[in-house]
């Protein structure tokens, strides 16, 4: 893996890890994409000279000249659907889209035509195109900034929504995503980029139509996804040491849902607790506790519980915003009421 | 109100003419208007559904823009778009048993009147969000450019679509990047039921083309030779040097859609635009050049009818796709290679 490495080191079993960043193991991922397919390209405001908004696109441009990694005017409806038109005549294009929030000014490409176009042409064409997006709050940027919407983009037939949490899927789900014929999604949360770890140095492709078991456990599972991912974790490995054995579980694709993981888990552990950094009302939090009732509900030994954000635009005082997020505490603290209580 | 310069049964053609390719002009605008004047009994018999926008009074535009255009040159049109599919040549039997939501339709049914699509035409669809086509086009037009395909993409709208953002935001990349992409405003003078004067603080849609560095041009959209002239130059233009506008000053007769009482403009003013009803004033200069009499034309209206007859037929007897197909094509069932 060309990353940019610090490190690289033996792991017993003998794979070469290399020590990187999620930012690190997205942009190898685009850099690879672009070595395999000339069909490839990557298209948004700032990713080229700038380096990308969050610097995940730091470099290509001068590996791949500005054909292949143009910046854009601020248009982000022009230039989402031209992904969309570029995609439709056989190209693989990547989109960048700095972050959800703008995404919003290209909604109507996004729904009415990636999510349509296929069906509506009765298969005649489909829309092969990758859009990456920043999403997330907890960095202090307020109301605007700050939203976690791939909960809505999960509503939408015709989208692939990807949420990768780990170094692995942040590495892996792109070639994947770009394999794809459809138009995929990815949320990229922005309390990841920074994220270190070791990865093997032959990471490749992930499979994008499962969840995944991160931590097994036998009292309770909880439901996750995207940023909320290590706070959960966290939470998990704090309780065991109350003796509560928390399995959890990272739902990596929003659409299409992985419902059996869930009924399976759930239906095994009898109690869930859903965490989501979405609001509450409408929520994929809302999908998830649905499907468990659906699937599970004679399982169960207390409601599913969730922990979801505040019904609030995000404040930008820091201890408004934190209380306003699902937190490690706040996690622990659901969890506690769901093993206490015993239907 | 503006009307066009030229008067009717007036000569036109910049371009000599042959009378063979005048014909097939008259035809092709003629096979439209009578499509259409059938769909309007089919919709009142309530064998045609949902929305239905006619183009009569339109139909020079189409006419004259697709013979202008290759075959591999890719189309992104409107709602508003029963025209362009016929005379670029989606079988008139494809587009009928698309509005009656058979699964013999261009689109499987899945898409009615507002959005017949055609992988062999390269028809990239009907969109029925006003200015939401335009943005694919010029997509389209950067896909083609980046695998050096040497085509035209022809992206129709009309004059209600010049007031919304995605206009400006794609004149403007299309513009920066060279792309080639021919835009072509219809502008029959209405969006629904606001006229133009009450919709844009400036009316010339060629300024707003001149002010992203587009060359454009504004075109008798009435007389189909013109069309044709204009949209072949601008075509060549897009060819070898980025993109080109043109803008086609037009008339609806009809009502914005079947739901529409017509509240907004008098009687009067659709009368005067009647005389510049291309299916009037180009059969009468084709007459004074001696390439059309009653024989000829009761010929081609005879065919038409036929043509008709028999797409009324085939959609009648085509076939209702089965419901456990329902959720087909949300995804796609084949790779692309
Ligand atoms: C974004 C959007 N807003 C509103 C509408 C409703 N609508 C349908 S057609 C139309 C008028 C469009 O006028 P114009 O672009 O001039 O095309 P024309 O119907 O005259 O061919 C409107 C407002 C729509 N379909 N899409
Ligand atoms: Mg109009």
């Amino acid at each position: 893996m060309e990353t940019p490495v610090s490190t690289a080191v033996s792991t017993p079993d003998a794979r070469v890890t290399v020590r990187c960043t999620y930012r690190e193991a997205m942009r190898a991922a685009i850099r690879e994409a672009m070595h395999r397919d000339p069909r490839v390209f990557l298209m948004g405001e700032d990713v080229g000279r700038y380096g990308g908004s969050f610097a995940v696109s730091m470099g290509l441009l001068a590996e791949f000249g500005p054909e292949r990694i143009r910046d854009t005017p601020l248009s982000e409806s022009a230039f989402v659907g031209a992904g969309i038109g570029a995609a439709l005549v056989g190209m693989r294009p990547i989109v960048e889209i700095m972050t959800v929030n703008f995404s919003l000014l290209a909604l109507d490409q996004i729904l009415n035509n990636a999510a349509t176009l296929s069906h509506m042409s009765g298969g005649q064409f489909s829309v092969p195109l990758v859009i990456r997006m920043t999403t997330g709050a907890g960095r202090q940027l307020a109301a605007q900034h700050s939203h976690s919407l791939e909960g809505w983009y999960a509503h939408i037939p015709g989208l692939k929504v990807l949420t990768p949490a780990t170094l692995e899927d942040a590495r892996g789900m792109l070639w994947t995503a770009l394999e794809d014929p459809d138009p995929v999604l990815i949320f990229e949360n922005g309390v990841l980029y920074n994220m270190e770890g070791d990865l093997p140095d032959d990471a490749g492709p992930v499979e994008i139509s499962h969840a995944a078991v991160r931590r097994h456990g036998d009292d309770l599972t909880l439901i996750t996804y995207g940023g909320t991912l290590p706070k959960t974790l966290e939470a998990a490995e704090r309780l065991a040491k109350e003796d509560i054995d928390c399995e959890v579980i990272d739902l990596r694709t929003l659409r299409p849902l992985d419902t059996d993981a869930i009924v399976t888990s759930v239906s095994r552990t009898t109690r869930a607790v859903v965490v989501d950094e979405g609001w509450r009302s409408g929520s994929i939090s809302a999908e998830v506790s649905a499907r468990i009732v659906e699937g599970a509900f004679y399982r169960l030994d207390s409601p599913v519980l969730r922990v979801c954000t505040a019904e609030v635009p995000i404040p930008y005082a820091k201890h408004l915003e934190d209380a306003a997020l699902p937190q490690v505490e706040t996690i622990m603290a659901a969890v506690r009421q769901s093993v206490a209580s015993d239907g | 109100m503006s009307i066009p310069a030229q008067a009717p049964g007036q000569v036109a053609a910049t371009s000599p003419v042959s009378k063979e390719h005048a014909l097939e002009l008259l035809r092709s605008m003629l096979r439209i208007r009578r499509f259409e004047e059938r769909c309007v009994e089919l919709y009142s018999e309530a064998r045609i559904r949902g929305f239905l926008h006619l183009y009569i009074g339109e139909e020079a535009i189409a006419a004259g823009v697709m013979p202008a255009l290759q075959s591999d040159d890719p189309i992104v049109s409107t709602y508003r778009e029963h025209g362009h599919a016929l005379a670029r040549g989606i079988p008139m039997n494809a587009v009928m048993a698309e509005m009656f939501g058979k699964v013999q339709g261009c689109s499987h049914g899945r898409g009615g009147s507002m959005h017949l699509f055609d992988a062999a035409t390269r028809f990239y669809g009907g969109s029925a969000i006003v200015g939401g086509g335009l943005p694919l086009a010029v997509g389209v037009g950067l896909g083609e450019l980046m695998q050096q395909r040497h085509t035209v993409t022809a992206s129709f709208f009309g004059d209600g679509a010049v007031a919304e953002g995605e206009f400006h935001e794609c004149l403007n990349l299309a513009a920066l990047w060279k792309l080639p992409v021919l835009f072509l405003c219809e502008n029959n003078r209405y969006a629904m039921g606001t006229a133009i004067e009450r919709a844009l603080a400036n009316v010339d849609v060629t300024a707003k083309a001149a002010a992203y560095n587009i060359a454009a041009e504004a075109v008798d959209g009435m007389d189909v030779l013109a069309v044709e002239d204009a949209t072949r130059r601008a075509a060549d233009a897009v060819r070898n040097d980025g993109p080109r506008l043109i803008e086609f000053h037009t008339y609806r007769y009809r009502a914005h859609s079947m739901y529409d009482p017509e509240l907004y403009r008098s009687k009067e003013e659709v009368e005067r635009w009647r005389d510049y009803d291309p299916l009037v004033t180009f059969p009468a200069q084709l007459r004074a050049l001696g390439y059309l009499d009653d024989v000829s034309l009761t010929a081609i209206e005879h065919e038409i009818a036929v043509e008709i007859d028999a797409a009324i037929a085939y959609a009648d007897a085509g076939t209702l796709e089965p419901v456990s197909d329902l959720t087909r094509f949300v995804y796609s069932e084949t790779r692309p290679a």
